[in-house]
């Protein structure tokens, strides 16, 4: 068994509750930092403990915490990113809905640690159970003195608050989160200046992932320097995954990084191997927007290392070999999945999901939903493929935020591995039209480890 | 005089709008406008739009929005500017239980197609129509974060993952005998297996 250091306790009969939560060593951390420790301790602690950011780009923690500006009179925020819309991807979910006091119980000693009187949890519309859920914990949580005036006796003072949105993938991304959370449209915003500056109202704010929020519980609980042990390298600690596809046992599991990926995908005691007997043909490691691996890349990389489940080994090799960690959604297909039907999906999605103002994303997310469609349905032809690889390159890095790199990454690594599946479609029409092509053989779950199974 | 949000008319809601918000929504609109500080209520618009959607049949007519426009004191415009960009704001009524099936890659790979069709089927709609009788709004959705329970589809507050045809049809049959509409700010869903 690897180690687990924030799913320790998700089976456990009441742990939502607060009695419970609490019975488990629950809240600790407050104590421990409201009374025995300053703001700056926890931020150092933070940044010793090498705690990266479970968002998906991996930032460190303790340095994002250290940016933020502290001008005299002026209101900070922390914002807890709850918007969890990343295909793939359903950890967050997992960890609100089971232990939600673990969201806040971390909510708490980070915005000690900013500085922060009043925080939010912004949560995605469309977890509207989740949030009574975590509104239900908060409401405990200020029964029992842990929120509201005067903590522990402290002095200080901490409000908490739940916004939900409204089914929009840009508002996961920081600034279109802020927008959202004003009331406005989830148009991210042209940095700098970044929110650690001028985020919520104006006001210097730190915006961070549910898991990375959670992680500071066991960072205070047991030192900076013990939670930097776990795991290798840059990759320090735990990781959830969301692990999902054509797997036998599809849910969420905290692993220790450095995690061999084989030892993931194949062993019992995570996802146990492909269903029904297929063998694997891809795995997309870090939810849709990081570049899909080939079967032959994803256990090993390209200089025959085995592939491990960090930053930096899903990362080896870089675009042409390798992936990213990501938000840890990870997606296995099996023998029989179409890559380019996939594409398509992924394409239709960011599509769908550009919020509009830069023209290569809007357009050009639009145009490669068109062509992959065409070439899906055996409509297209051989140039179609180097259009598609075209217009990916003139989206990335040339927008306002990223989903147009998002974008255009899973189209461009999807072509570089499996060009001939592309081609397959030009040459084989009637061979694509067939509504078998890329059918899919039902699947039950051997043993689901999700809670509603 | 027009009652489009999206005209440039001055803004009194008074001449046009009867709707009213029930007691119990109007003193939950007061908790939240009270979440944010002085001067920021407008903060409160995407979730006071819920509970304004959940006030009138599921979807957020001109007068709807005209009347959160006058709560939080901000144009008409501002509304429905909001209201237009998320997904989840219905500008056009729906039936009572809206259905929303994901179709993203991990639940396409787990069969959301044949899902998607046989509900079609059976309710005799496609993707986008409700039911002549009101009852059932067929629509599909991006990644609802349930990919590893999929298939799943959402109808108001509720989650309903690893769907087979059989779950499919005690659903429908389940909601057509409880014939009541499905809102995501429903209460009494918590936890749903
Ligand atoms: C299009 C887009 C969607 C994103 N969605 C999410 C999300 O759902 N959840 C999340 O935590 N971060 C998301 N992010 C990353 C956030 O912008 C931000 O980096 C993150 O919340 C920072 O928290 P962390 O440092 O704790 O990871 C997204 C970024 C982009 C560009
Ligand atoms: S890259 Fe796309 S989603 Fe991001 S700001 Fe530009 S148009 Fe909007
Ligand atoms: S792909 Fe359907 S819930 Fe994520």
């Amino acid at each position: 068994m690897g180690r687990k250091l924030l799913l320790t306790h998700d089976n456990v009969p009441g742990i939502a509750t607060y009695e419970v939560y609490r019975s488990k060593g629950g809240y600790a951390s407050v104590e421990k930092a409201i009374k025995t420790m300053t703001p700056e301790a926890i931020v150092e602690e933070v940044k010793t403990s090498g705690l990266r950011g479970r968002g998906g780009a991996g930032f460190p923690t303790g340095m994002k915490w250290s940016f933020l500006a502290k001008p005299e009179g002026v209101p900070r925020y922390l914002v807890c990113n709850a918007d969890e819309s990343e295909p793939g991807t359903f950890k967050d979910r997992y960890l609100m809905e089971r232990i939600p006091h673990l969201l806040i119980e971390g909510m708490i000693t980070s915005s000690f640690a900013l500085g922060a009187n009043t925080s939010y949890i912004y949560i995605r519309g469309e977890y509207f159970y989740v949030a009574r859920i975590l509104e239900t914990a908060i409401a405990e949580a200020y029964a029992n003195g842990w929120l509201g005036k005067n903590i522990l006796g402290s002095g200080y003072d901490l409000d908490l608050y739940v916004q939900v949105g409204a089914g929009a993938y840009i508002c996961g991304e920081e600034t279109a989160l802020l927008e959202s959370l004003e009331g406005k449209r989830g148009n991210p915003r042209i940095k700098p200046p970044f929110p650690a500056i001028a985020g919520l109202y104006g006001c210097p704010t730190v915006v961070n992932n549910v898991e990375t929020i959670a992680a500071v519980v066991p960072i205070i609980n047991d030192g900076g320097e013990a939670y930097s042990k776990i795991g290798i390298g840059r990759s320090t600690g735990t990781k959830l995954i969301s692990a999902s596809g054509h797997i036998n046992k599809p849910g969420v599991y905290e692993i220790e990084m450095g995690l061999p990926v084989e030892e993931f995908i194949f062993s019992d005691e995570y996802c146990g191997g492909i269903a029904n007997g297929k063998r694997m043909k891809a795995c997309v490691p870090g939810g849709s927007s990081v570049p899909i691996l080939p079967d032959y890349l994803v256990c090993k990389t390209a200089s025959g290392e085995p592939r491990l489940m960090s930053y930096e080994s899903l990362s080896d090799g870089g675009f042409a070999t390798g992936s990213m960690l990501g938000s840890g959604g990870f997606i296995v297909y099996d023998e029989n999945q179409c890559i380019v039907r996939n594409t398509w999906n992924f394409s239709r999605f960011y599509h769908h999901e550009s919020c509009g103002q830069c023209s290569p994303c809007r357009e050009g997310t639009g145009w490669m939903e068109k062509v992959l469609h065409r070439l899906e349905k055996g409509l297209g032809n051989l140039d179609d493929i180097d259009l598609l690889v075209d217009v990916a390159r003139r989206i990335e890095g040339n927008t306002i935020c990223p989903l147009g790199d998002a974008a255009a990454w899973p189209v461009a690594a999807a072509i570089r591995h499996f060009r001939h599946e592309f081609e397959y479609h030009v040459q084989n029409p009637e061979k694509v039209k067939d509504p078998k092509h890329g059918h899919h053989e039902p699947i039950m779950p051997v043993a689901p480890v999700m809670v509603n199974a | 005089m027009s009652a489009h949000p999206t005209g440039t008319h001055s803004f009194d809601p008074t001449l046009r709008s009867q709707l009213k918000f029930s007691e119990d929504a109007m003193a939950t609109i007061r908790t939240i406008i009270g979440r944010y500080p002085e001067g920021k209520s407008k903060s409160a618009l995407l979730p006071i739009l819920h509970i304004a959607q959940a006030e009138n049949e599921g979807w957020l007519s001109p007068e709807a929005m005209d009347l959160v426009a006058n709560i939080l004191g901000i144009q008409a415009i501002e509304v429905f500017e909001v209201a237009s960009f998320y997904s989840m704001y219905n500008l056009q009524p729906i039936g009572k239980c809206q259905l929303e099936v994901c179709r993203t890659s991990s639940c396409w790979t787990r069969g959301a197609d044949d899902i998607i069709a046989y509900i079609g089927k059976k309710l005799n709609i496609k993707v986008g129509e409700t039911t002549p009788d009101g009852m059932f709004t067929l629509k599909t959705v991006e990644c609802l974060g349930s990919c590893g329970s999929a298939p799943m589809l959402q109808c108001g507050a509720e989650y309903h993952e690893n769907l087979t045809e059989d779950k499919v049809d005690h659903l429908l049959e389940r909601l057509r005998t409880e014939g009541k509409r499905h809102n995501y700010t429903d209460l009494e869903y918590k936890n749903s297996k």
